[in-house]
């Protein structure tokens, strides 16, 4: 039993960044953005969230990279909205950055690659008789309803759609395409941000230069999972936050030994794999995903 | 002004525009990089300084900015090679350790030298491919997005090759590392006292090959015309399946060429060491590399000497000045973001315009 509340309270940690970041990329998505540039973005707001808290407090660093995470998606959004940028290489961009400024700032801390955020400014944790949790898993399991509710049930919702799925459709209806999309993606960033300073402030109480360790990118492959459906975006963070802990716990394990640590490492990024090749083609997106909008 | 010097003004400048465009994002990078020196209490002057000597002040400078670019130009190929078919190939990474990995695995045999060098580079052009082929087909079959199938295969490769650093090509007698290239299987130093190795003509060569191949045959033809535009390459009668095949696989050798021209030719180690120092992140540098080489293998091979002279410069920058070498991928990844805005064309067009106005002014 013990094992059993072990993984599940493991697997709801591991859930809550892919989850978070999921579902904001599903709402980027809905309005015609693809965003890759989201591994970056937990990169750095796992790094400024840290600095946040540090000198301010647990709330504050939350704040401090969930606007990280904004001002980042809005840099992303300008250059592919407006700018008419090319959205794959903004993000391999964003990505690349992020590496070196997050290693950069890392050494100007003093120790090289590795930072520990101390106790008393990390994200005060709930306790429960099997064991402790953190506040923001309850945040990362109502955000995916709220934006099921706006996408499905609010005329924002419509419109947003309507932009990702017919954007000349939709200039002519009046409506302002770059900025619905400018914004969608915004709050993509601002969800990323709220994973990244989560993994540093309240999860795993350190930044490393890969501490993000693609949950980016494992994001984008819940996002597929998901078909854009945001309940599912949460099943998939799930899903993929089990595997990890799986992972963990195995490497944990006493007598492990048999397998190598490497493979075990592995197992989210096959089971990531395996996923996408299993459930694409089922899945329907956006018509201009990807596509900047040009008025003819 | 007469007519004939005007169209030649006129035409070097269209003819310079994506080469002015990656000069200013370059330039862009390097003054972001500055402000954020500045902020965090460098002196920007002094590490610049020391970058550019490092880099190019001597003949030292020179040789060893080419011999990191060299690996450079084979990863940025490999991404370029995707994007002309139409896909987003981020795969190289991980395809370079496999490369890396399978050239040092000549050290378990003996051959006469020269072609114990030629099999060494099949052996890691091979498994360069071999490791892009899944993705590959997931893609042709399923549909996979190959962004997110080869970033995966990324931190497989990264983890598997972990495992084999230290438990299957290990070196019984070092450990933390692999069994050595032997000498026979190495590229031979082109210049005395640098590291820059013959392997320089080994990239080149990739380079102009691809480029005969893309731009002087039916196959790369079809390859490119696939990636402009997928749909009226079909009913051209293009296989788009077979052109994305082909373009994984020639991407895959690329990359795998780059990991064994790292092993095997760049002294003083000669095998992969634990924790993938050398290897590591030479497929990221390389689509840095591919964006303000354009695309296009000549373009590359400019672009690679640039950021092979900032690497080799940024080690004297953090010797010299004491700036962390990491601040060099900070500014690739503010150059990529820049290159990635189309409007910067619209810029240099008012320019253009501008001057073109001036010049027709002094005409009439």
């Amino acid at each position: 039993m013990t094992y059993f509340w072990g993984i599940l309270f493991i697997s709801l940690h591991a859930m809550v960044p892919i989850t978070l970041t999921a579902v904001g990329e599903v709402v980027g998505e809905t309005g015609g953005l693809f965003n890759i540039g989201l591994e970056g973005i937990l990169l750095l707001s796992a790094f400024t969230g840290a600095l946040g808290a540090e000198s301010a407090g647990p709330t504050v660093g939350l704040l401090v990279g969930m606007g990280t995470g904004a001002l980042v998606g809005l840099l992303f959004s300008v250059i592919n909205t407006y700018w008419k940028g090319t959205q794959m290489i903004t993000g391999i961009g964003i990505n690349l950055f992020a590496m070196g400024f997050v290693a950069f700032g890392l050494i100007v801390l003093g120790a090289p690659g590795f930072h520990a955020v101390p106790a008393e400014s990390r994200l005060a944790a709930i306790h429960t008789p099997v064991g402790t949790l953190s506040p923001i898993i309850f945040v990362a399991l109502v955000i995916p309803f709220l934006v099921h509710w706006f996408l499905n049930r609010t005329r924002a919702g419509l419109i947003l759609k309507a932009v990702g799925e017919n954007p000349e459709a939709a200039d002519v209806a009046g409506i302002n395409v770059n900025l619905t999309r400018l914004l969608a993606t915004t709050f993509g960033g601002v969800l990323a941000g709220l994973a990244g300073a989560y993994i540093s402030v309240s999860w795993i109480g350190s930044v490393t230069k890969g501490i993000s360790a693609g949950r980016g990118f494992i994001a984008l492959a819940t996002v597929v999972f998901s078909g854009l459906n945001p309940l599912l975006a949460l099943l998939g963070g799930f899903i993929f936050g089990f595997f990890e802990s799986l992972a963990t716990w195995i490497q944990n394990l006493a007598g492990s030994k048999a397998i190598p640590w490497q493979f075990v490492a592995m197992i989210p990024y096959v089971v990531t794999l395996l996923v996408v090749a299993g459930v694409i083609g089922r899945v329907r997106f956006p018509k201009a995903l990807g596509e900047p909008y040009k008025r003819e | 002004m007469n007519e004939p010097n005007r169209k030649l003004i006129t035409r070097t400048l269209t003819g310079l525009n994506p080469a002015l465009e990656s000069v200013l994002a370059g330039i862009l990078g390097l003054i972001v990089g500055a402000i954020l020196m500045y902020i965090w209490g460098y002196n920007p002057w002094k590490a610049y300084w020391a970058l550019f000597r490092g880099a190019y002040g001597d003949s030292y400078g020179i040789a060893s900015s080419i011999a990191r670019g060299v690996p450079l130009v084979l990863t940025a190929l490999t991404f370029s090679i995707g994007v002309r078919a139409g896909m987003f190939n981020i795969g190289a990474e991980g395809q370079v350790y496999m490369g890396a990995l399978a050239a040092v695995t000549v050290g378990y045999f003996t051959l006469p030298p020269g072609l114990h060098l030629i099999v060494g580079l099949i052996f890691a052009m091979l498994a360069g491919a071999a490791w892009s082929l899944i993705p590959a087909i997931l893609k042709i079959t399923r549909g996979v997005s190959e962004v997110i199938s080869t970033i995966m295969f990324n931190w497989i490769g990264h983890f598997l090759a972990f495992y084999l650093v230290a438990n299957v090509l290990v070196d019984p007698l070092r450990g933390q590392r692999t069994i050595a290239v032997p000498p026979s299987a190495r590229f031979p130093i082109l210049i005395r006292g640098t590291d820059l190795s013959y392997s320089v003509f080994a990239a080149v060569a990739f380079a102009l090959v691809i480029y005969f191949l893309l731009w002087h045959t039916a196959t790369g033809y079809e390859v490119r015309a696939a990636g402009l535009n997928p749909t009226a390459a079909k009913y051209g009668g293009i296989k788009s399946k077979r052109t994305m095949l082909l373009s994984f696989i020639l991407g895959g050798f690329g990359a795998g060429l780059a990991g064994a021209t790292i092993v095997m030719g760049n002294p003083p180690t000669y095998a992969v060491i634990s924790g993938l120092p050398q290897i590591a992140n030479a497929g990221f540098d390389g689509m840095a590399v591919a964006m303000v080489g354009r695309n296009h293998p000549i373009g590359i091979l400019i672009a690679a000497v640039f950021f092979g002279g900032l690497t080799a410069g940024g080690r004297t920058m953090q010797i010299t000045a004491g700036v962390p070498l990491e601040m060099v991928r900070v500014v690739e990844g503010v150059i990529v973001l820049t290159m990635s805005i189309p409007e910067l064309v619209r810029i240099f067009r008012i320019i253009r315009r501008g001057i073109q106005k001036i010049l027709r002014r002094e005409a009439t």
